[in-house]
């Protein structure tokens, strides 16, 4: 891979990583009034907003707020939580396992369950289970996930009890029931993300499908999964692993809500109580954090496309 | 093939003009007040009085979901033009300038698009409070970035073409340039961005609501409806069933209708 190329994306990973700094400071500075009058109430005393600014950092001159939060967040160092009275870094770090291994989980029913239903889509392009497939997606689309885990929580859980939900369990502490309480949100965060790579793997191959090289694959005599498996589906694959990666911010932003369902002690619990709570240090930590994560994924991703496949770099 | 994408203009059009219909019906006449509770009635069943049964205050699902159409389409149409006066702002000063204007505004539009979207409004909500108009301006931010760069491709593509030059050549200023000879052109793919981004708006409140950060109580929301429903699963499954049926009926109503037409111009193109 050229090094212009990587230099290149790296400049704009870092251009937007400084944007998102910029926007999680000024965002909790244009707070309408006094940020400390707002967490406190109207019948603080002037000693406790004082003291309350101190802990914030908001008697300081702008400049200095700012240089203060670019060192935070270039060390990790987000302050203390107003709420917990802890380091918010300590907080996120004990929610991040749950909504990761979540993301995890989501993503891996998305590509097991996309990559077979798309190439079977072209396969058979414009018959009964094309349509069906196509059709499903359009649904698959249009439903909310925090609606889909409701359903599914109504049928599995009071309906048939099949599964235990809303009681998460640690991945460390027992695997499989671990898994089995992430099995539902993670489904429900999947779906749409199914439709999206389904409809996209579709349109690849079918794209690929007409190119020489496949008819040159047929014509000596290939099986048609030969052609298909081998052939036709690697390079159909390459733009797919964009929409992945893609997937994986949205699925994260996805768990955000999908927590609230189901209950879970992830990253998005603890930013909506934060946000509930007017814990400013938190929010402004968890959401550089989680923008930050969703940047480099993405940057992560654009270099695994320019890796697989070089045209992209002429351009 | 044609036969088919012509199903799913007129599936999208189908749909969206009967979620008007009842928007327009609501506006007139609901079976019970939305805001009508009776806690005699509370958590009925769907039945012959109450077609998708009644809440925990006893108020009457169907009216409620009646009256939710118009919060429904209040934020998917405002918020869409929010979307797409700064896009148009921002996409046609980019592309008609061009040069370190371009450079710079696409620079910060990328930046925001890498931004997950929930959590811009998240913290749109948290800075100013949760009403129905922070939802719907918060929402109409997330839009921006991707008018604008549809708005921009356009006049990219436009700007230099035979008929625009000749319309500077006899002389139309910049104003005319703009607006008579290459907004005309750019505004399909805008009628598309703007269907799917209405849908998308269409989730984007109903997960702010069900989060309790989005439409407040009394104005009836569908996503604030899934939330009060959650605590009575096992009493009343059927409260949320109407609720996200509505949801998404409604964004893949305007889901084919955006693919529909985008389908249509490029047959046309």
């Amino acid at each position: 891979m050229n090094l212009a190329y990587v230099t290149r994306r790296l400049a704009t990973l870092l251009l937007t990583v400084f944007f998102v700094i910029l926007i999680t400071f000024f965002a909790f500075r244009i707070i309408p009034g006094n940020p400390a009058l707002a967490i406190l109430g109207t019948e603080a005393t002037p000693e406790q907003i004082q003291a309350l600014e101190a802990k914030l950092g908001t008697d300081l001159p702008l400049g200095v707020q700012f240089v203060h939060w670019l060192e935070g967040a270039v060390t990790f160092d987000f302050g203390e939580s107003l709420r917990y009275s802890e380091p918010v870094l300590d907080l996120i770090a004990g929610r991040l396992p749950v909504t990761f291994s979540l993301a995890l989980l989501a993503l891996a029913i998305t590509v097991l369950t996309a990559v077979p239903l798309g190439i079977a889509a072209a396969r058979r392009r414009g018959k009964a289970l094309d349509l069906l497939v196509s059709g499903l997606t359009q649904i698959g689309l249009a439903i909310p996930s925090f609606w889909s885990g409701i359903v599914l929580v109504l049928v599995f859980g009071v309906l048939l009890r099949w599964f235990s939900v809303s009681h998460y369990v640690p991945f460390a502490e027992n695997p499989w029931l671990s898994l089995r309480s992430l099995v539902l949100p993670a489904v429900a965060l999947a779906i749409p993300q199914i439709a999206i790579v389904v409809r996209y793997l579709r349109t690849t191959m079918l794209e690929q499908l007409h190119l020489d090289y496949v008819r040159t694959a047929r014509s000596k005599g290939l099986k048609p999964s030969a052609v298909y498996y081998k052939h036709a589906l690697k390079n159909a694959l390459i733009p797919v692993v964009t929409v992945v990666g893609i997937n994986f911010g949205e699925i994260l932003a996805g768990s955000l809500v999908i927590e609230q369902v189901f209950t879970l002690p992830g990253l998005g619990r603890l930013l909506i109580t934060a946000i509930g709570n007017r814990d400013y240090p938190l929010v402004q930590g968890l959401v550089l954090l989680i923008a930050s994560i969703v940047v480099a994924v993405n940057f992560i991703v654009d270099l695994s496309y320019a890796w697989l496949n070089p045209k992209i770099r002429l351009r | 093939m044609n036969s088919r994408k012509n199903v799913t203009l007129w599936l999208g059009i189908g749909i969206v003009s009967a979620l008007l219909l009842l928007m327009a019906v609501s506006l007139f006449y609901v079976p019970y007040g939305a805001n009508e509770m009776n806690i005699a009635h509370r958590l009925q069943a769907p039945g012959r009085a109450h077609w998708f049964g009644t809440d925990n205050f006893g108020r009457d699902i169907l009216s409620r979901i009646m009256e939710g159409t118009q919060t429904a389409f209040a934020v998917g149409f405002f918020s869409v033009c929010i979307g797409a006066a700064g896009g148009f702002a921002v996409g046609s000063a980019a592309g008609y300038l061009g040069k370190w204007t371009d450079e710079l505004l696409m620079r910060a539009v990328d930046a925001l698009m890498a931004f997950p979207g929930i959590l811009l409004a998240l913290i749109f909500v948290t800075i100013f409070k949760a009403s129905l108009p922070q939802t719907v301006i918060a929402i109409g931010v997330i839009f921006i970035p991707g008018f604008a760069r549809v708005i921009r491709g356009g006049f990219l593509q436009y700007k230099e073409a035979d008929f625009v030059k000749a319309a500077r050549g006899l002389g139309a200023g910049h104003g005319t340039v703009i607006f008579r000879h290459i907004v005309p052109h750019v505004l399909s793919s805008v009628i598309v961005t703007a269907s799917l981004c209405f849908s998308t708006a269409i989730l984007a409140e109903a997960a702010l609501s069900y989060l309790g950060l989005g439409v407040q109580p009394p104005d009836p929301s569908w996503g604030r409806m899934l939330n009060e429903s959650q605590s009575y699963m096992n009493k009343a499954p059927w409260f949320a069933l109407a609720p996200g049926l509505f949801i998404t009926a409604t964004v893949l109503g305007f889901n084919l209708l955006g693919d529909g037409i985008r389908d249509l111009r490029d047959r046309r193109a």
